[in-house]
């Protein structure tokens, strides 16, 4: 369940950034600033997708879990599923 | 904005001495070309067309003391959109003209309107003082009447040349000296008065009610109405004397109070009409700057324009047999076109009979570097340019700059609130840039701004984006898909261990608490936890080190296409192949082994879970028997790695210097060029040659026959740039942990800041 969890969440953000850095830089329009926006494009995605990576991947396996207080305990206890 | 700078090329203009400065007006407008300096031994004193700029500096001049007056009369000047081009020459007697009337005329209105002043200023002085004294007289009778303290004053006879009035009863004279004085002078004016004439004077004096400007200082001061009685003529020369010293304004008394009530009355008069022509100065004074005003800015913009061109021209060289003027020029190849389009349209405007026309050069030089850019790119290109300005054909950094540093600002703001403040701010002045630009406001930081509307844009939309992923909204988390954390799970029926501990964490080892990662960003249960920070910093300044390495080997593989281009193939395998093994054998193995730890330990094995740091620094000494490995073949896999590394820094040193003695020698990649040889010089920075021609295909590095090959200065410059790189290399690295840096503080600063913030409204709003 968390496996597949996972794997949709990151096939999901895959196929995002690689259709905005891979395919619509197939579709600017040609013009002075063509070779701009494409750069632009394909930079952002590798950026974006590369910090979204970082993120999932460093609470992929966690090696310790957060300290609440038990205030906070008793209301998660009670208010999240 | 392009991937590298444009192709330029020199080229001659032969302009025709008739339509030469339409020509240039052309080109000016049109912005294409770069004009060198033909003439560089001649001083700007013996050029050509001094006389004409010495002409248009006195236009400037008249302009100056126009534009001031306007601004002193608080009369606007309307800018219009488009700037006027500039006047051709028989205009320019026309409107040299006109400024130069319209300064006399100012000047003379100017002094006019100061006479004016200063005489009513007197007479409002003289009325004052009549009035004043008139209060003296009637006090001191009023005294006479309660007993003879005073001499009796019986009527006199007027002397009315120096203002005295006489009595000649009792024979000897009674004098009269009356003015205004300024009001900080009269104790030292009483003191002095009563030493020089030793008791033999009266002085009475009174404060004038209403302010009086000065007219000499401009200032405004409070005078003082005296009045000064005195017996003898010697003693009036002293008092006279006395009150020249101290700058009175002295007036003629009069006896009595009938001559004193007519001297009003005329005074009144002559104040009204005053007044009248004053005012009426004024207005005409004011309509002349209003006519003035209108065409104020096209004249200063067209004086401008005309003293550039008179620049240019000075730089052109004058071909006195052809009658033509000579100019070379940098131009870009692609606008060539345009520039025989310019030259066309002014040949035509200027009448003349030959147009003029352009010559394409060869030359060796190095062409300057020109990069366009449109509204949006030009601020990125600021940017790049404060660090320095490329090479001729280099690859300009400048496109990846519009990404990369907005991202890297954002890596540090990561606010999602905060982030979207920032990008309605900017998209609102980016929507209201015309009006913005028309408004043309004096405030400098609200300049820097404005100028930089599109990077903050750039920066707030990216932080909108790792603000999501650091799940930072105005300090706070938001649950969008569920935390991956389970409280439930870890603490069912266990309450007398929630009654004994104030804190307990989630231990990712019991089933059920860690249900998998959070799909986008960082989990929201990490801002309600205690040790927070442990988690988001061991997180970030991975992040960062990663961040750095990827950006830093993205500029490493971008110099290979400057080797590329000048067709030094050899630096790719002496320069770029040792860069690229030393940044990767150290930081991108030490990237692998941050993505190893994430993935390959968890919760499970937490308490065998290595330290990547201590791993790192045990490559570097080659210890690390006594620590349990992260990968079986480790320790053989690092001293691979560091001998890498290791070996790749002397080829970086003297690989290049090496291969280009080898060459200068006479080595196997000699090559003569058929028919002629060209120099090109070898620099360590690989981008400083010549432009290649498109017909010349050919690899390696000419030979260099001109100039003496020095072993000693290439080695020194290729140790240089190793003992830069690697240190660098190690350097950048670290100071990318800024990132984590900044992004913590910005963390802290804003919850604390929250709290403040919050609770004072809350207060407030409870208040009312």
């Amino acid at each position: 369940m968390a496996e597949m969890g996972f794997a949709i969440a990151v096939s999901v953000m895959t196929l995002f950034w690689g259709i905005v850095g891979g395919v619509v830089p197939w579709f600017i329009p040609k013009g002075p600033n063509r070779g701009v926006i494409i750069t632009m494009l394909v930079l952002t995605a590798v950026c974006c997708y590369l910090f979204w990576l970082i993120a999932i991947l460093a609470q992929l396996n966690p090696l310790f879990g957060p300290a609440l207080s038990v205030e906070t305990i008793w209301f998660l206890r009670y208010h999240w599923p | 904005m392009v991937f590298r700078s444009e192709e330029m090329c020199l080229a001659q203009l032969f302009l025709q001495s008739g339509s030469e400065y339409d020509c240039i007006s052309e080109l000016g407008e049109l912005g294409l070309v770069e004009f060198r300096d033909l003439n560089p031994s001649v001083s700007s004193f013996q050029r050509r067309f001094v006389s004409e700029i010495k002409r248009c500096e006195e236009m400037e001049r008249i302009l100056g003391y126009l534009l001031r007056e306007i601004q002193k009369a608080n009369i606007a000047v309307p800018e219009e959109d488009e700037s006027p081009l500039a006047p051709p020459p028989r205009q320019v007697l026309e409107i040299m003209e006109q400024l130069q009337r319209l300064e006399m005329e100012l000047s003379e209105v100017a002094k006019n309107k100061e006479k004016l002043r200063r005489n009513l200023l007197e007479l409002t002085e003289y009325t004052h003082m009549l009035k004043i004294t008139r209060t003296f007289i009637h006090s001191r009778s009023r005294h006479e009447a309660l007993g003879p303290q005073y001499e009796e004053f019986p009527t006199m006879e007027t002397d009315s040349v120096s203002g005295c009035t006489g009595m000649q009863r009792l024979g000897a004279k009674l004098g009269f000296v009356s003015g205004l004085i300024q009001r900080v002078k009269v104790e030292a004016f009483e003191r002095m008065l009563w030493r020089v004439c030793k008791g033999y004077t009266i002085l009475s004096y009174a404060e004038v009610d209403e302010n009086l400007a000065d007219l000499d200082t401009g200032e405004i001061s409070k005078s003082v109405v005296f009045l000064i009685s005195f017996w003898g003529d010697q003693i009036g020369q002293k008092v006279q004397k006395i009150c020249d010293c101290y700058h009175c304004h002295l007036y003629p008394h009069p006896e009595n109070d009938e001559e004193r009530a007519d001297v009003l009355d005329s005074l009144r008069t002559r104040i009204q009409d005053l007044n009248n022509v004053l005012h009426r100065t004024e207005e005409y004074l004011r309509q002349v700057l209003q006519k003035a005003s209108e065409s104020a800015y096209t004249w200063v913009v067209q004086v401008k324009k005309m003293k550039a061109i008179y620049h240019i021209l000075n730089l052109c060289s004058f071909d006195v047999t052809n009658k033509c003027l000579i100019a070379e020029v940098w131009c870009p190849v692609s606008d060539l076109a345009n520039l025989r389009g310019a030259l066309e349209e002014g040949s035509r405007k200027g009448d003349a009979t030959v147009p003029s026309f352009v010559n394409r050069i060869p030359s060796n030089d190095t062409p300057p570097t020109l990069l366009r850019t449109n509204k949006f790119t030009s601020g990125f290109q600021s940017i790049v340019e404060a660090y320095g300005v490329g090479d001729y054909r280099e690859v300009s950094p400048a496109p990846y700059t519009i990404i990369t540093f907005p991202f890297l600002f954002a890596v540090m703001f990561g606010d999602l609130g905060h982030g979207m403040v920032i990008s309605l701010f900017a998209l609102w002045m980016v929507l209201t840039e015309k009006k913005q630009n028309k408004k043309r406001s004096s405030n400098e930081i609200w300049t820097t701004f404005f100028n930089g509307r599109y990077i903050i844009l750039m920066m707030g939309l990216f932080s909108v984006y790792t603000g999501l992923v650091y799940n930072d909204c105005f300090s706070k988390s938001l649950n969008i898909f569920g935390s991956g954390w389970s409280v439930k799970a870890m603490f069912t029926n266990q309450n007398k261990t929630l009654q004994t501990n104030a804190l307990l964490t989630l231990d990712p080892n019991f089933s059920g608490v860690f249900s998998g990662p959070y799909p986008f960003g960082i989990d929201p249960i990490w801002n309600m936890a205690v040790n927070r920070l442990s988690f988001l910093n061991s997180y970030k300044m991975k992040m960062s080190v990663v961040i750095g390495v990827v950006h830093m080997s993205f500029g490493v593989v971008l110099s290979v296409f400057n080797h590329l281009h000048f067709r030094q193939k050899f630096n790719v395998f002496l320069l770029f192949l040792p860069e690229l093994l030393f940044l990767l054998c150290l930081f991108g193995y030490l990237v692998f082994m941050i993505f190893y730890k994430w993935l390959a330990f968890g919760a499970r094995d937490s308490s065998q879970a290595p330290s990547i740091l201590i791993h790192f620094i045990n490559m570097f000494v080659m210890q690390g028997k006594d620590i349990t490995p992260l990968y079986p073949g480790q320790m053989g896999l690092q001293i691979f790695l560091v001998i890498i590394a290791m070996l790749s820094v002397p080829v970086l040193l003297l690989g290049k210097p090496l291969y280009l003695y080898w060459l200068y020698r006479g080595g196997k990649g000699l090559r003569r060029r058929r028919g002629y040889e060209r120099v090109r010089r070898v620099s360590e920075d690989d981008n400083s040659t010549a432009p290649s021609y498109e017909d010349d295909e050919e690899e390696g590095v000419d030979e260099v026959t001109n100039r003496e090959f020095d072993f000693a200065d290439v080695l020194l410059h290729q140790s240089i740039h190793t003992i830069e790189y690697c240190l660098g290399c190690i350097s950048n690295t670290a100071s990318y942990l800024r990132l984590w840096a900044l992004s913590l503080a910005h963390a802290r600063k804003f919850s604390t800041n929250n709290q403040f913030t919050l609770s004072f409204l809350c207060s407030n709003a409870t208040l009312c």
